[in-house]
């Protein structure tokens, strides 16, 4: 039995969210979102909590109704559709797994409610074992498994009913760590084998870098930036999105244009390949640690070790390059000591730079 | 210094002990009494039960106490069901405040207030006291006790699991009865035991709301005790104490064991 769910042909977004608003009392939890999700995508919702990010999902899932805005899943308004109608399964962040069934009869759950003849579910729910690599689970009670195990367990239950867009909340929260890095690759082939899109709503940068083929940043209801996770990493739209994913040093100063922009700050100029913002703004340079490059000589601002960190593949400096600005440095060169001077070496390609938010 | 205290202790417990289960063993040795006398051991004998069986009234009167407390139980659990559905999973309504007064109030109202209610009510609506006021009677008594009790398993009760088993195409309905109500199922158990062993040996609402043709087993050993006490009255008393210790035991038992498999869910 094939497990790739059938779905209509044509370029037309799978799931279409349009400005759709959410309001709890004064907390506005979601303002104005507009976000297209493609057919077999995988596709992550990112932000801290509290940034909307859940009750967007559980819009999509029909738990919550928005104020206002649309939700289209293939061309057809889930407004007053039910949860228990809409195309649309949902992996809980706690699992929720019936503690009084069995393993087998949690992932058929989905398959007796559509009225499916006895072959036909236990043929399907054997294959989502197989899949999710619980064969010889079935007659397990819920108690009886591990985190992990369970995980899975409600993974093959979401998928079960067939879905054309499947939603997980923290997939991985609940994992340790080891584990994690172990489920992120199951989860990602379980995405293509099913072709089912996967929208999946996290905090955890890693993850989301790590899984989705394109993140929405999320903040405060609104969201911030919608693209491949290498052009969050490297292009980020906003000094929220920059400062959310991965680690970087914030560098305030004002735009100059002599014969070429450049930014002057406390310390000194760093050269601007591109900027589009006035002579004379106030702006923030983002600079990832690793984009920096710290000589003993030549060119450069000069600056004074204050700090190294060893972490195995690189080494983080702490680099005091004015009165009171530090900037992380990450470098391959093991041959820095507390104390030395060093000089920077900023990246020519700055596409990081904002105009300071008023 | 520490002996003394741990006599003083073993001591205080024992006089605990008397204190409160004398009467009862008392009353549970005096129905295995040859002699007809209270005060004097005759040697050991089963002869009042055996009288009990063929005391028709009395026999009759338990027949009623059994109707009515299985049939009030069951009433109040399915209306406790319903009052608790609404008060935990409904969010805030309007005059939810004043329905969750409501339903608790019979737990701290006077049983002779409620019972005079009762039978204020009944006779300004005309109705003809018996057997099924008796009921009715019971049934108000008994339901703020289970509302209580499944209330408290319901919050529990992660209602993540119902938004599951609807996201998976379940009716609100359905998901209720599938998933919500087997995790509640001891609780209602203990609820109707507890509303069962309240309805049995109840005496005062039963007196003010039942007539003619249903009497109680209690209002039955009440008014008998009042003209001497019969050994029969002590046999048929400790039969009535064994089944609500049944009963109770039962209640705790289960729900000591829904608890321990929903612990055993959450930790591991």
């Amino acid at each position: 039995m094939s497990l790739t769910t059938v779905s209509g042909s044509g370029s037309a977004p799978l799931l279409s969210i349009q400005r759709v608003s959410r309001r709890y009392g004064p907390v506005i939890a979601l303002d104005d979102v507009s976000l297209d999700i493609a057919r077999g995508e995988f596709f992550a919702l990112l932000g801290p909590s509290g940034c909307g990010k859940t009750t967007l999902m559980r819009c999509v899932a029909g738990f919550e109704t928005p104020d206002s805005g649309e939700l289209l899943l293939d061309g057809e308004d889930l407004a007053g559709m039910p949860p228990y109608r809409r195309p649309v399964n949902m992996m809980f962040q706690s699992y929720a797994l019936f503690p009084h069934l069995d393993v087998f009869e949690n992932v058929a759950f989905g398959l007796r409610r559509q009225g499916l003849n006895k072959e036909t579910i236990a043929g399907r729910v054997r294959a989502l074992l197989q899949l999710t690599q619980l064969d010889s689970y079935g007659s397990r009670k819920i108690n009886e498994l591990s985190g992990g195990q369970r995980q899975r367990v409600a993974l093959a239950r979401a998928l079960a009913p067939g879905p054309r867009l499947l939603l997980l909340d923290e997939p991985l929260g609940a994992l340790d760590r080891k584990l994690r890095e172990e489920t992120q690759f199951h989860l990602k082939k379980i995405q293509r084998e099913t072709g089912t899109s996967f929208m999946i709503v996290t905090h955890d940068q890693d993850e989301a870098l790590a899984l989705a083929d394109r993140v929405a940043v999320m903040r405060a209801g609104r969201i911030e930036q919608v693209a491949s996770p290498n052009d969050i990493y490297e292009r980020p739209a906003s000094r929220f999105v920059a400062g959310f994913v991965g680690d970087t040093n914030f560098i305030d100063g004002v735009v100059v244009f002599d014969s070429a922009p450049y930014l002057l700050t406390d310390f000194g100029r760093i050269a601007l390949s591109t900027c589009c913002l006035p002579d004379g703004r106030r702006a923030t340079l983002s600079v990832r640690p690793e984009d920096i490059h710290a000589r003993h000589d030549g060119p450069g601002i000069s600056g004074i070790v204050e700090e190294f960190v060893f972490r195995g593949d690189n080494t983080l400096l702490r680099v005091r390059v004015g009165n009171d600005v530090i900037l992380r440095v990450a470098t391959w060169d093991m041959r820095f000591s507390v104390g030395e001077s060093v000089m920077l070496q900023f990246p020519l390609d700055t596409p990081a730079l904002f105009a300071e938010e008023i | 210094m520490n002996g003394q205290f741990r006599i003083l202790q073993a001591l205080m417990l024992t006089a605990g002990f008397i204190f409160l289960y004398a009467p009862i063993v008392i009353l549970a040795a005096m129905s295995f009494n040859a002699s007809r006398l209270v005060s004097v051991w005759g040697g050991f004998s089963t002869r009042w039960y055996a009288a009990l069986i063929e005391n028709e009234q009395l026999m009759h009167s338990a027949w009623i106490s059994l109707a009515d407390a299985t049939l009030s139980a069951l009433f109040a659990t399915i209306l406790g069901l319903l009052a608790a559905v609404s008060l935990a999973r409904f969010g805030a309504f309007p005059s939810r405040l004043l329905f969750f007064g409501a339903i608790h109030a019979p737990l701290v109202l006077p049983e002779v207030v409620m019972g005079l209610a009762l039978l204020s009510c009944f006779v300004a609506l005309g109705v003809g006291r018996g057997f099924t006021t008796l009921v009715i009677g019971h049934v108000t008594f008994t339901m703020c006790f289970t509302t209580v009790a499944l209330l408290a398993s319901l919050r529990e009760c992660d209602p993540a699991l119902e938004e599951a088993a609807m996201d998976l195409g379940a009716t609100p309905f359905t998901a209720f009865l599938l998933v919500a109500l087997p995790q509640i199922a001891p609780a209602m158990a203990s609820a109707f035991l507890l509303a069962f062993t309240l309805a049995l040996d109840d005496l005062v609402i039963a007196s003010f709301a039942t007539g003619p043709g249903a009497t109680t087993l209690p209002m039955r050993i009440y008014s008998q005790v009042r003209l001497g006490v019969s050994p029969q009255i002590n046999a048929m008393s400790t039969l009535l104490l064994g089944m609500v210790a049944v009963a109770m035991g039962a209640g705790a038992l289960i729900l000591r064991r829904g608890a321990r498999r929903s612990r055993r869910v959450s930790v591991t």
